[in-house]
């Protein structure tokens, strides 16, 4: 439990050279494929925070919007005045305090209202966010004047993506990952073991809120002017969990596998079809749940465990497969 | 003089018109084991999961040596040192055994963590009699064995007082003979334990004292040759059975 | 007063479509979170209707609750029944029939999109002034009050005073013993999501009558709906209505006193209230 396996090192060695590679991009181009793997980055930090969550505790949060709207108004709010850094982790601290709020009403409840909840969230805050502007009598927008080229969000977001997942292992090798594991699999036996489940989730809430809120901070220089109706884009909720769960959600890298294809699909049909997008996202939806219940990632390994029983398996090697 | 182990001063809980548990109260003293009998639907279940904190009783007070817990969270009560099992058993079906049973220990009174955890983890699969199967999947176990991972994930938390839930049912009689056998070991350690069960034969071998609900109520408490010999007990049970 | 009444006006409409969506939450156990894409599709048809071939929407009711009722039965048969049958617990039913009904609610807006555009509709029907206490409302709002109530008190004598009625509550209540004597607890739990759809259909006719609307406002109707079924107690009629009531009254006072901008704050806050205080619904007993 303290020492790490070879499958960890490996995956360790092919990670980093996985973001050294990412990293060399901005090299290469600028344009185009630059746009498009910053979204990848983006997607790939914002869905593997959202499974920090969701993945253990099986509940859909669609309050991604909020979190990373806060995090674009807090440095929207403060460019001129605090540096950078220091902006990217007040998005986070602020988008941590609405999860730890929101958290605290509605987790202890069913899983139901908390989806219902965290739907309204985005356009509850963009609301208040409005209107506060207009009181201050201030335009509806704001400007973010930076030196950033798209290259350093880029990095800084990837830099987060790394965060994110070096998070994540953390967790899974600590007291509370596997509290979360517990909790996984029997709410009840858990609390009865002792875990207070209710705190425990409204903590992993607030990480993920933190990671979510950073994101939407780093990200905040590539718009130029901050809207509250483009920051809170809904839109990006929904994205983030068809990703995620496209992908699976039972390891850390699971969302991965659904964020680089999904991430160049909706390119394209933005692109070509823009009035369509719900009818993909709707489509989406319907996939998932009837095509790929456990994303593409619980469907491989279904196939390899098919493939490993047909021929004739050691008890052995079935005991030492365990999801992480 | 110290305070008993457990005790329970008129505990009551109903789920809408239904009392299942109607003013009941018994003390349970330290290292004793104690039984818990009764019809099917009689409440016991319900008691035991008001003591754990799985339900809140509606009145009444619950203390666990001198200390009330009635109220508590769930996870705090089992922090204080109260664990138990399920009557329909429920292990972590994605773990192996070893794993389960650090459910307890990590979580649990000792609170360990890392090696010495699954030290201990071992440790207690030998003595529910699973060694060497520590690296098996609990759902390619058999129901048994299910049963035994669940009693040393509950002794993992180190209990002040350890609930079981008709442990003993539905195994075959040389099951039987060898769970006896190790909830007496567990009782000779010291243990407090309190046991429902069905099967007397198990409650007049091991327990000393019980208590017997029926509709909810507490009928009878005593010596259990005594309990068991009342006319009334007998009734409740005959009576149990013409409904069948 | 008047904010009082013009609450209490669109409350009537709020019920109708929280009461269909506490059918087909409470009895059929599926959270139909494409609830509010009924919703605008009964009001995009009733504007058709209308504009095109000059039909009331009150004429209109009558063609479009059918329909309702039979896209929602084909829904849930089709849909949403192979996920309550593979279900292994509520837990999972729960994510998949979220999750599925997600699927449904972006497939509708993305094809009423298609057909109709994004842009806001309305249409003039009936927009005379009535008196009530002496303040002037406008004529729709309050026909279409007086259709809810109607459709409303039809729904109550349904469940209340016949056997299919009956049999619905009892699965509301408990699918297992309904199993037991003898109720068809599958086939009740379709017409509920039916009956459900229907509703809510009606109720966004009516509400089409005097609101201003789009094909991407589903969502913020669902949120409304739940709210108001939470805020009732799930599978609570009278709960429902009262509800829906408060909400109206609410977000009339929001729009009104403070800013219009902020009536989903009025609903949220009304949301959390109830989650913090009482979870189980206004006349909700303490859940097991
Ligand atoms: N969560 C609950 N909600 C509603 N009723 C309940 C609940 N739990 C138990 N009951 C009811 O309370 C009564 C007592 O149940 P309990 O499970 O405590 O009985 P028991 O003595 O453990 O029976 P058995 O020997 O069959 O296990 C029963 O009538 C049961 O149906
Ligand atoms: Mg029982």
């Amino acid at each position: 439990m303290t020492q790490l396996s070879a499958g960890e090192i490996r995956i360790a060695l092919i990670g980093a050279a996985a973001v050294a590679a990412a990293a060399m991009l901005p090299v290469f181009d600028q344009g185009f494929y630059l746009t498009l793997s910053l979204n990848i980055v983006l997607f790939a930090a914002l869905c593997t925070a959202w499974t920090l969550f969701s993945g253990p505790t099986h509940y859909i949060s669609l309050a991604t919007a909020a979190f990373f709207g806060l995090g674009t108004y807090s440095v929207a709010l403060g460019i001129d005045v605090l540096p950078f850094p220091v902006l990217v982790a007040a998005g986070g601290a602020v988008a941590a305090l609405l999860a730890g709020l929101v958290g605290a009403a509605t987790l202890r409840i069913s899983g139901v209202y908390f989806v219902i909840f965290t739907l309204g969230l985005a356009e509850l805050i963009r609301q208040i966010v409005s209107w506060t502007q207009v009181k201050l009598g201030a335009s509806m927008g704001l400007y973010v004047f930076t030196d950033f080229s798209e290259a350093h969000i880029y990095w800084m977001m990837l830099a987060l993506t790394v965060a994110v997942f070096a998070t994540g292992w953390l967790i899974t090798r600590s007291r509370l990952g596997f509290a979360l594991q517990i909790i996984g699999n029997d709410e009840q036996v858990a609390r009865h073991c002792g875990i207070d489940t209710a705190r425990l989730k409204i903590v992993l809430f607030m990480i993920s809120g933190a990671f979510i809120g950073m994101a939407g901070a780093i990200l905040a220089p590539r718009y130029s002017y901050v809207e509250p109706p483009a920051a809170f884009s809904p839109t990006v909720s929904f994205l983030v969990v068809i990703m995620a769960l496209l992908g699976g959600t039972r390891r850390l890298w699971g969302p991965l596998v659904g964020v680089v294809p999904f991430t160049i699909v909706m390119e394209f049909v933005s692109a070509r079809f823009p009035n369509d997008t719900p009818i993909v996202i709707g489509l989406a939806f319907l996939a998932i749940v009837f095509v790929l219940p456990d994303g593409v990632l619980g469907r491989l390994e279904q196939l390899r465990a098919r493939l490993r029983r047909s021929r004739p398996a050691s008890p052995a090697a079935v005991a030492a497969k365990e999801p992480a | 003089m110290t305070a008993p182990a457990l005790s329970i001063v008129g505990a009551r809980k109903s789920f809408g018109g239904l009392v299942a548990v109607n003013d009941v109260s018994f003390e349970v003293e330290k290292g004793e084991l104690f039984g818990l009998i009764g019809p099917n639907g009689s409440g016991k279940t319900t008691m035991l999961n008001l003591i754990s904190g799985a339900l809140e009783p509606d009145a009444g007070e619950i203390r666990l040596s001198g200390e009330p817990i009635s109220g508590l969270p769930a996870h705090q009560i089992a922090r204080r040192g109260v664990a138990r099992t399920f009557q329909l058993v429920r292990v972590l079906p994605s773990m192996d055994a070893e794993r389960n049973v650090m459910a307890g220990v990590v979580f649990g009174g000792r609170r360990l963590w890392g090696a010495e955890a699954r030290d201990f983890a071992r440790e207690l699969l030998a003595l529910v009699g699973l060694r060497g199967r520590e690296q098996v999947p609990v759902a390619a176990m058999t129901y048994i064995d299910q049963k035994r991972v669940e009693l040393a994930r509950a002794l993992g938390a180190d209990p002040q007082v350890l609930l079981l839930d008709e442990w003993l049912a539905g195994l075959n009689p040389s099951e039987l003979a060898i769970g006896i056998e190790l909830i007496e070991t567990l009782s000779r350690q010291g243990r407090t334990i309190v046991m429902v069960e069905h099967v007397m034969d198990a409650i007049r071998t091991l327990c000393g004292r019980c208590v017997v609900m029926s509709s909810g109520r507490k009928i009878k408490d005593g010596s259990v040759a005594d309990v068991l010999s009342d006319p009334d007990v007998v009734q409740a049970y005959l009576g149990d059975d013409d409904d069948a | 007063m008047e904010i009082l009444v013009t609450g209490i006006l669109l409350g009537g409409t709020y019920a109708l479509i929280a009461l269909g969506l506490t059918l087909q939450y409470g009895v059929a156990r599926i959270m139909n979170l494409a609830n509010g894409e009924t919703l605008v599709a009964a009001g995009f048809i009733a504007f058709w209707l209308f504009t095109s071939y000059q039909v009331s929407p009150l004429w209109g009711l009558l063609v479009i609750a059918p329909v309702a009722f039979a896209v929602n039965w084909a829904i849930y048969v089709w849909l949403l029944r192979p996920l309550v049958d593979r279900a292994k617990n509520q837990g999972m039913l729960e994510v998949d029939s979220i999750l599925a009904t997600f699927g449904l609610l972006f497939l509708f807006q993305g094809l009423m999109l298609r057909s109709f555009g994004g842009a806001y509709v309305s249409y003039t029907f009936l927009a005379e002034r009535f008196t009530i206490f002496g303040s002037p409302y406008g004529l729709n709002r309050v026909v279409a009050f007086l259709a809810a109530a109607l459709i409303g008190a039809s729904l109550w004598s349904f469940l209340y005073l016949t056997r299919r009625g009956t049999a619905v509550r009892a699965v509301a209540v408990n699918p297992h013993s309904s199993n037991l004597v003898g109720i068809d607890v599958a086939g009740t739990a379709a017409l509920a999501f039916a009956l459900g759809g229907a509703l809510t259909a009606c109720g966004g006719t009516l509400l089409s009558t005097f609101y201003t609307f789009n094909a991407s406002m589903g969502v913020l109707f669902t949120i409304k709906a739940l709210i108001i079924v939470i805020m009732g107690g799930v599978g609570d009629v009278r709960g429902a209505v009262l509800a829906a009531l408060i909400l109206g009254v609410a977000e009339t006072s929001v729009a009104s006193l403070v800013d219009p901008g902020l009536t989903l704050s009025a609903t949220y806050a009304l949301f959390i209230l109830v989650l913090l205080f009482r979870p189980q619904g206004i006349f909700g007993r303490q859940q097991t």
